[in-house]
């Protein structure tokens, strides 16, 4: 079954200058572990399209499956329990708690979830990024690459269905940036967790079994790239 | 459920500990400390007035009557614990050798006086002391007026009756001595025990029987209440609030002064704690954004917030009661002399009261914004300019303010005070409100023209539009608070002490003979006395009003039955007196003989029920005169002149005219000279009320001290509204000064543009709470404390300047370090 379905989904938004369409007709499926890059120029609709696939937004038409359960069916709560139990999530922006430590960062979607064993799951998260010392430190003792991975620790704590990266790379340098990406693909491999991830870097996308380009709210390919 | 508790625990320890609800919780502190401070301060202020008052009557409620007062009424109050004093009074002729004295025999128990203490000298209109106890049988202390008559020193022998009794001390003040002008009798003060044998009263003899009760408060009310339905209507009952009219007036304003500061306080803080929690959901919409999008709940969100909230309020109120009982203790310890050992019921009131507080201010003011916070887009964590559906809370602020207000009432009980501070305040909220707007509208035409800090700026108010209403409304109210709170501390409270200056009147003479008004006079000047005015001086009784009799239309109320029964003094007057000011009707101008025209004091209209044009039948010295009812004048009792319930148009009553009667002030020295004017002029009768002046000057005094400090709490309260409404913008500005110095703008441009924005806001919030402030205070000033106001240029340069200068160097600096902050890093940090 296919862990992640996008039907014909189109976002509208009004605007002063009437209806604009920044989502439109965009369709296709996601196998499970499968690694999925969106790609397409700055404004093109992959951050939006994201969100509709997260849940974090309704579609104007159309349809997404996650795990085969129509978002569209669900009040607000109901996909935030879906997300708390399937879903993981790494920004560009790493998006920490900036008054929680390290530790409790990663502690927190467990325990939202009301998982047993929250501690302890998410000492063992952080060790597998490699940041079991740092545990007790807050995040604006951390550089940006450090950041990003307790972000991908949090990410993965609750072993997700799926993982949603946007523009995961865009603040940190190449170097560190290509070491997440390495994170990213490993935990991928090891957990057969599917990734869809939206960035600018080709190099990035290239490194996805597969492709999807957007331009203008579109689907204008979908390119698989041989392992 | 654990969950949602550990994490609101866990985040309210983190919130606290980053400070981010340092300003809310701050807000909620002064208005607690401000409540329970003022509150328990101004009770304290006012039972120790109360007592002031109390003494007065000599006891905390007064029982007169002409026959013996039944037995069962002192077995009573004796069961409730209250204190009881007896005391019988009488005229007697009193006789030392050939010659004697009409006087008033007042024989009383060892208990008397119950409040107050007598005070005694060694010569007549010789320097008094506190006297121990009273009386012993066999002794007899009279006032001065009856020994200088009489030549008697004190050593000397009275006949009293059947009884001769030694003069052991010139009685020169006791406590219910009264300045009500009716006592005309010299006074001699007798044991109890003396009564009987002296054999004065015997069946059918005129005496007035007086029970004397004091005790705690509670206890003496609820005795009253026992009481007033069972006792007969020949009883009359008397207690501390109707004693006097300068005491009553004295203590209603007082604690109209300390109650209306202690008001406009909480408000202020109300506004402080609204705009601190918008501050604190704006802060929390990342934060829960990115809660919704890990997988939290639309009730998780509210749970946490809810009691994170709850959290506040108890650390809020237990924080705010502490330190309010402490700065009560504080100030209570400063003015322990004003106070005179009244100390505040050690109950758990003042923490029920605190947490109340808290509980409607959060969840009226703070709770509204924070609710909206369920509607934050999960989606904000992917585009940060996603923000909540606007906020709509007006009905919510309604219903606080309601809330609000009605805890201030309970507090108050003061219907006209909580009417005129609440609805003076919401029109000020609301005026800010349209003006806030016009500046918004208005800046957005104008950008045009100024400089660019000036363009930067005035672009900025208008942009943020909603927010810089929020900002004008809150920076106003708080100006207009404070000002107004300027107002009546300097103008009203000035106004009001100015009105018994260090020369007012201490003493009435009454009784004077027309004849003897020129001697009396010249006597008086060549002792060094300022020139006195006579006022005449005629005692009549209500006979009918409309034609109906009184035995017809008796008043229920003991004071209207007073009113109605017992001769009243009236005058005449062709101008209207000062102290004096018509409410009804209007004075007049030619009034012609013809038809007799009457002008009465509202409180003498109230209990009787008269209105403009009503015909009152009066019974002068046996003569009937019929007045129509021209006018209804508001005295102000307090100023210690010769004043009227009952004052005629000149020409009807001059005839009638029997004496004469003036104020005049007499210090220490002049005292003496007294024993020669009753000497030279019998029939005069001297009234000392210096006690009294005295009692009404501490009063004041207290009522300035307590105001005075309750201006340090809304000073506070002010500074905190106005950190707020600047705090209000700080993470937006820190976001966009990046933006424009990375765009090359300079640090001062920058910082330039901030203090022009401000300035505009403080310039237009202090003009308007100029405005606002004026007129509130000169709505009190007249409508409340029946006292002149004044415009003051200065609180209109005050608003201004200050406002403009305050809000622009406050807001300023507190952005400065926003502007200071490396663009870079505040863009990373978003
Ligand atoms: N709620 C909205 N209201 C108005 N416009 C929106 C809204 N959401 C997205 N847009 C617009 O839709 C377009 C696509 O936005 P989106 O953030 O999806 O682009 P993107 O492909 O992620 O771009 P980037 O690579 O720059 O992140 C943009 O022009 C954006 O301004
Ligand atoms: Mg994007």
């Amino acid at each position: 079954m296919q862990v992640l379905e996008s039907r014909q989904v189109v976002r509208e938004v009004s605007s002063p200058e009437g209806t604009l369409t920044i989502v439109a007709d965009v369709s296709f499926g996601v196998e499970r572990g499968e690694s999925l890059a969106i790609v397409g120029p700055s404004g093109s609709g992959k951050s939006t399209l994201l969100a509709m696939l997260a849940g974090l937004d309704l579609p104007t038409r159309g349809t997404v499956l996650l795990n085969g359960v129509d978002l569209s069916t669900l009040d607000e709560d109901g996909r935030a329990r879906l997300r708390a139990g399937h879903v993981g999530f790494v920004f560009q922006s790493f998006h920490l708690v900036p008054a929680l430590t390290a530790l409790e960062n990663v502690m927190l979607p467990l325990e939202l979830a009301g998982s047993e064993r929250a501690t302890e799951r998410a000492r063992e998260a952080l060790e597998r990024v490699g940041l079991a010392p740092r545990a007790r430190h807050y995040p604006r003792q951390l550089s940006g690459g450090e950041q990003q991975r307790v972000a991908i620790a949090r990410a993965l704590v609750a072993r997700p269905d799926v993982l949603f990266a946007d523009e995961p790379t865009g603040n940190l340098d190449s170097v560190t940036g290509a070491r997440i990406a390495d994170l990213l693909f490993d935990l991928n491999r090891e957990f057969g967790t599917t990734l869809v991830l939206v960035t600018h870097e080709i190099a990035l996308a290239r490194r996805c079994g597969r492709m999807l380009t957007l331009d203008a709210g579109r689907l204008v390919a979908d390119t698989r790239v041989a392992a | 459920m654990k969950r949602l508790l550990r994490y609101a625990f866990v985040a309210f320890a983190r919130d606290a500990r980053s400070g981010e609800l340092a300003v809310l919780f701050g807000a909620l502190v002064v208005a607690v400390a401000a409540l329970t401070a003022v509150g328990f301060f101004t009770s304290r202020i006012s039972q120790a007035i109360r007592l002031q008052a109390a003494e007065v009557l000599a006891a905390d409620l007064r029982l007169e009557s002409g026959r013996a007062p039944a037995d069962a009424y002192v077995a009573e109050a004796r069961a409730r614990g209250l204190a009881v004093a007896r005391l019988t009074s009488f005229p007697s002729v009193v006789y030392a050798g050939p010659t004697s004295q009409l006087a008033t025999v007042l024989a009383a128990d060892g208990a008397y006086p119950l409040r107050g203490a007598l005070r005694i000298a060694d010569v007549p209109y010789g320097p008094g002391r506190p006297a121990i106890g009273s009386p012993r049988p066999g002794e007899a202390w009279a006032d001065s007026r009856l020994l200088a008559r009489l030549a008697v020193p004190v050593g000397g022998t009275l006949q009293v009756g059947a009884l001769a009794l030694r003069v052991t001390a010139v009685l020169d003040y006791r406590p219910d001595q009264g300045s009500g002008l009716a006592d005309l009798a010299p006074t001699v003060l007798i044991a109890a025990a003396d009564l009987a044998p002296s054999r004065l009263l015997g069946p059918g003899s005129r005496a007035t029987w007086i029970v004397l009760f004091a005790g705690p408060a509670d206890a003496v009310a609820a005795f009253e209440a026992w009481l007033r339905p069972r006792k007969s209507a020949a009883e009359r009952l008397v207690d501390a609030g109707e004693s006097s009219e300068q005491m009553k007036s004295a203590t209603e304003r007082s604690g109209r002064f300390l109650n209306l500061a202690a008001l406009v306080t909480v408000m202020l803080a109300a506004v402080a704690v609204a705009m601190a929690a918008r501050r604190y959901a704006s802060r929390r919409l990342d934060l829960v954004a990115l809660l919704k999008s890990l997988g939290a709940s639309q009730g998780f969100v509210l749970g946490v917030t809810a009691i994170e909230l709850a959290l506040v309020a108890l650390a809020g109120a237990a924080v705010g009661t502490l330190l309010g009982f402490g700065a009560e203790t504080g100030l209570a310890w400063l003015v322990r002399s004003l106070l005179k050992g009244v100390l505040p019921a050690p109950s758990l009131t003042p923490a029920w009261l605190g947490l109340g507080t808290a509980i409607i201010m959060l969840a009226g003011f703070a709770l509204p914004p924070l609710l909206e916070l369920r509607r934050v887009p999960p989606a904000r964590v992917l585009r940060h300019d996603l923000a909540p559906p606007p906020l709509r809370y007006g009905a919510p602020y309604v219903a606080a303010a309601l809330a609000l207000a009605l805890l201030l009432y309970a507090l108050v009980r003061d219907p006209r005070l909580v009417g005129y501070a609440v609805g003076g305040l919401a029109v000020s909220a609301l005026v800010l409100g349209v003006a806030g707007l016009g500046l918004v509208r208005a800046t957005g035409a104008l950008r045009g023209g100024a400089g660019l800090a000036w363009r930067y700026g005035l672009a900025n108010v208008a942009r943020r539009g909603r927010e810089s209403v929020v900002q004008v409304v809150a920076v106003g109210l708080s100006l207009t608070v404070l000002l107004l709170l300027a107002i009546v501390r300097n103008d009203l409270l000035d106004e009001w002490q100015r009105s018994l200056p260090a020369g007012a009147p201490n003493h009435f003479l009454i009784n004077i003979p027309p004849a003897e008004a020129d001697s009396l006079r010249a006597y008086l000047v060549q002792h060094g006395v300022a020139e006195p005015v006579l006022s005449p001086w005629v005692r009549a009784r209500l006979v009918s009003v409309n034609g109906q009799p009184m035995q017809a239309r008796m008043p229920k109320s003991d004071r209207g039955r007073a009113f109605a029964e017992r001769e009243q003094n009236l005058s005449w007057s062709a101008t209207l007196p000062p102290d004096n000011r018509v409410v009804d009707g209007a004075w007049w101008t030619s009034p012609d003989a013809a038809h007799p025209q009457v002008s009465v004091a509202t409180e003498f209209q109230e209990e009787l029920g008269l209105k403009v044009g009503d015909q009152l039948g009066f019974d002068v010295a046996g003569e009937s005169v019929v007045a129509t009812i021209a006018n209804v004048r508001k005295v102000r009792w307090d100023g210690f002149r010769p004043n009227f319930f009952l004052l005629f148009a000149p020409g009807v009553l001059d005839a009638s005219t029997g004496t004469y009667m003036t104020s005049v002030h007499l210090d220490a020295a002049q005292r003496p000279a007294l024993a020669g004017l009753v000497r030279e002029h019998p029939s005069v009768t001297v009234v000392d009320v210096e006690s009294l002046l005295a009692e009404v000057r501490s009063i004041m005094d207290r009522a300035a001290v307590a105001v005075e400090y309750v201006f340090g709490f809304t000073l506070v309260a002010g500074l905190a509204v106005l950190f707020a409404a600047i705090q209000s913008t700080r993470d937006e500005r820190r976001y966009e000064s990046a933006i424009l110095r990375t765009l090359g703008a300079s640090r001062r441009t920058v910082l330039y543009g901030v203090a022009a924005e401000f300035t505009a806001l403080g310039l237009l919030s202090g003009v308007l709470a100029a405005s606002a402030a004026s007129a509130i205070g000169w709505l009190v000033a007249t409508r409340l404390f029946g006292l002149h106001y004044s415009f003051d240029p200065v609180v209109w340069l005050g608003g201004m300047c200050g406002g403009a200068l305050l809000v622009g160097v406050a807001g300023t600096l507190a952005t400065r370090s926003v502007v200071e902050t490396s663009p870079a890093l505040s863009l990373r940090e978003g």
